[in-house]
C-alpha cells in the first residue's frame, strides 16, 4: 500500500541534517508520522528516502528558561504538551489548545514540529502560538535561526523553511504581565474534528478597561493561520465594550479567506469567525463568553 | 526498499522480526504474526479499532511504522487478560454491562479503556467520555461502554487482586 522507501534513523540532529543534504528532494522527514503515513498511504507523497527522527533524543523535552520562556522540543507530542506541568502552570491556554486536537491516540503520536512543518491551516497549535508570539527554532545548512510562528506557513501545506532545514523546537515568551489568553475551537460536527473556525486571543486588560496589548489569530479560515491585525489595531488602547467587540469581530471576519467544505460554506465560516472572535474577546475581559 | 530488524516485547514475550521500512505495525501484527484481535477499521487513525499500547501509550497501529516499536513493550488485546482462561476486570465488565454489540470495535475499546484506567484509575464520566471519544462504535453502544468502564473503575482494589 505504501510505496517502498529507504529508511534512515539518525541519532542526532546533525546526522539528520547530513541525510537531508545528501538526499535533497528525494528525502522526507518523519516526526510522529500521523500526517506523513497518511499522505504515503494515499500516494500523495512518495519519498525515496524517509529520515525518521524518532531516535533523536535532543529534540524531545519541555523546559523553562530562567527568563520564563517555555522551550518545547520538536518531538514533544501533543499530549506531552497538553499534560506538561510547566505548560499548564505557565501557559494554560496552550495546554488547552493542544488538548482540543483530534483524539488521545493521535495526540500521543503527533508532534509539535511535525504539526508546524505540515502547515495544515486547520490545525490548532499555530493560532495559539501566534498570539503568544512564539518562535520556531530551525537548524539548517547555514546554521540556526528563529522564525516567528506567524511567518512559518506561507500557503496551504507550504512553509518558509529552506531546503535541508529542520525544526528543532519552539520557544514561547512569557505573556506580558497581567495578560490573559484564550483559545476557542468551533466544532459543530464531532469533538475529534478539525475546526470549522478557531480563534486564539491574548490581551492585557488595564485597570481602566483599556487594552494596551492584544493579539488575535484565527485557524481553518484561510490558506494559512490568519493574524487579525486590523481588529487588533481597532482594539489597542481602547476601552473594551460591546460596540467595540462587535466592530473588532467584524474586522477579524473580514480578514478571513475561507473555503466551502463539509465543515461549512465560506460565508458560514466567515460569520462564525465573527461570532467566535467576539466570544474570545468577552472571555478575555471576564464577561460572559 | 530497506529492511530492518525489530526487537521488541509483544504481550510479554520477546520477539525479533525483519520488516520492510514501510511496514505498519497493524500489518506486522495481523499479517506477519497472525494476531488478528487488533482490527483495521478506517485505516486513517480515526476509528480506534486498531488501538494498541506501546510502552503503555495508546496509539493507532494503522499509523505507526513497525520499526518504531524496536526496543518497546507492545500490548495488544491478546495481552490484556491476566492469564489463559481469565479475563481482566475491564473485559469482565464489558460482558456484564453490555459493552459491545457487534464486537468489531471491542478490542480497541478495551485497549483504550485499559490505557485510561492505568492513567486515571477513577475517571469522572466526563473524563471517560473525552478519553474514549476516539473509539467509534458504529452500533452506537456508547452507554454500555461507559457503564462497563465505570464498573471496572469501581472495582478499585479488586482489580489489583486480579480477580475476574
Amino acid at each position: 500500500m505504501i510505496a517502498p522507501y529507504e529508511l534512515h534513523a539518525p541519532a542526532t540532529a546533525r546526522e539528520a541534517l547530513e541525510l537531508l543534504a545528501r538526499h535533497g528532494e528525494d528525502a522526507h522527514l518523519m516526526a510522529g508520522g500521523t500526517s506523513l503515513v497518511l499522505l504515503m498511504k494515499q500516494g500523495l507523497v512518495r519519498p525515496a528516502h524517509v529520515v525518521s527522527l524518532h531516535r533523536v533524543g535532543e529534540l524531545r523535552g519541555i523546559t523553562r528558561s530562567a527568563e520564563g520562556w517555555l522551550e518545547i522540543g520538536a518531538l514533544a507530542t501533543h499530549r506531552e504538551i497538553e499534560r506538561s506541568p510547566l505548560v499548564r502552570a505557565h501557559c494554560p491556554m496552550l495546554a488547552e489548545a493542544f488538548a482540543k486536537i483530534a483524539t488521545v491516540r493521535i495526540r500521543n503520536q503527533a508532534t509539535l514540529g511535525g504539526n508546524l512543518a505540515h502547515a495544515d491551516p486547520a490545525q490548532d497549535p499555530p493560532p495559539a502560538l501566534i498570539v503568544l508570539a512564539a518562535e520556531v527554532l530551525v537548524l539548517g545548512p547555514r546554521g540556526a535561526r528563529a522564525i516567528p510562528v506567524e511567518e512559518l506557513s506561507t500557503d496551504i501545506f507550504a512553509t518558509s523553511l529552506g531546503p535541508g532545514e529542520l525544526i528543532v523546537g519552539v520557544r514561547v515568551p512569557p505573556l506580558p504581565a497581567g495578560a490573559r489568553a484564550t483559545y476557542l475551537k468551533y466544532l459543530p460536527r464531532t469533538e475529534d474534528d478539525y475546526a470549522t473556525v478557531s480563534v486564539a486571543a491574548a490581551a492585557v486588560v488595564g485597570p481602566d478597561g483599556t487594552l494596551p496589548h492584544v493579539r488575535i489569530a484565527l485557524g481553518a479560515v484561510g490558506p494559512t493561520p490568519i493574524r487579525a491585525r486590523s481588529a487588533e489595531d481597532a482594539l489597542r488602547g481602547q476601552r473594551l465594550d460591546e460596540r467595540l467587540i462587535a466592530w473588532a469581530a467584524a474586522l477579524a471576519a473580514e480578514a478571513t479567506d475561507p473555503l466551502d467544505d463539509a465543515r461549512g460554506s465560506a460565508g458560514y465560516k466567515r460569520e462564525m469567525a465573527r461570532v467566535f472572535t467576539a466570544r474570545a474577546l468577552r472571555a478575555l475581559t471576564g464577561a460572559r463568553p | 526498499m530497506s529492511r530492518h530488524l525489530v526487537t521488541f516485547r509483544l504481550n510479554g514475550a520477546a520477539r525479533e522480526v525483519e520488516v520492510p521500512a514501510e511496514r505498519l505495525l497493524i500489518d506486522l501484527l495481523r499479517e506477519d504474526l497472525a494476531l488478528t484481535g487488533t482490527k483495521e477499521g478506517c485505516s486513517v487513525g480515526v476509528c480506534g479499532a486498531c488501538s494498541v499500547l506501546v510502552d503503555g501509550v495508546l496509539l493507532s497501529s494503522c499509523l505507526l511504522p513497525a520499526i518504531r516499536v524496536d526496543g518497546a513493550d507492545v500490548r495488544t488485546i491478546e495481552g490484556i487478560a491476566p492469564a489463559a482462561g481469565r479475563l481482566s476486570p475491564l473485559q469482565q465488565a464489558f460482558i456484564e454491562h453490555g459493552g459491545f454489540q457487534c464486537g468489531i470495535c471491542t478490542p480497541g475499546q478495551i485497549v483504550a479503556a485499559t490505557a485510561l484506567l492505568a492513567e486515571d484509575p477513577h475517571p469522572s464520566r466526563a473524563a471517560t467520555r473525552h478519553f474514549m471519544m476516539g473509539n467509534l462504535c458504529r452500533c452506537t453502544g456508547y452507554f454500555g461502554i461507559v457503564r462497563a468502564i465505570e464498573a471496572a473503575a469501581g472495582a478499585g482494589d479488586a482489580r489489583e487482586g486480579g480477580t475476574a
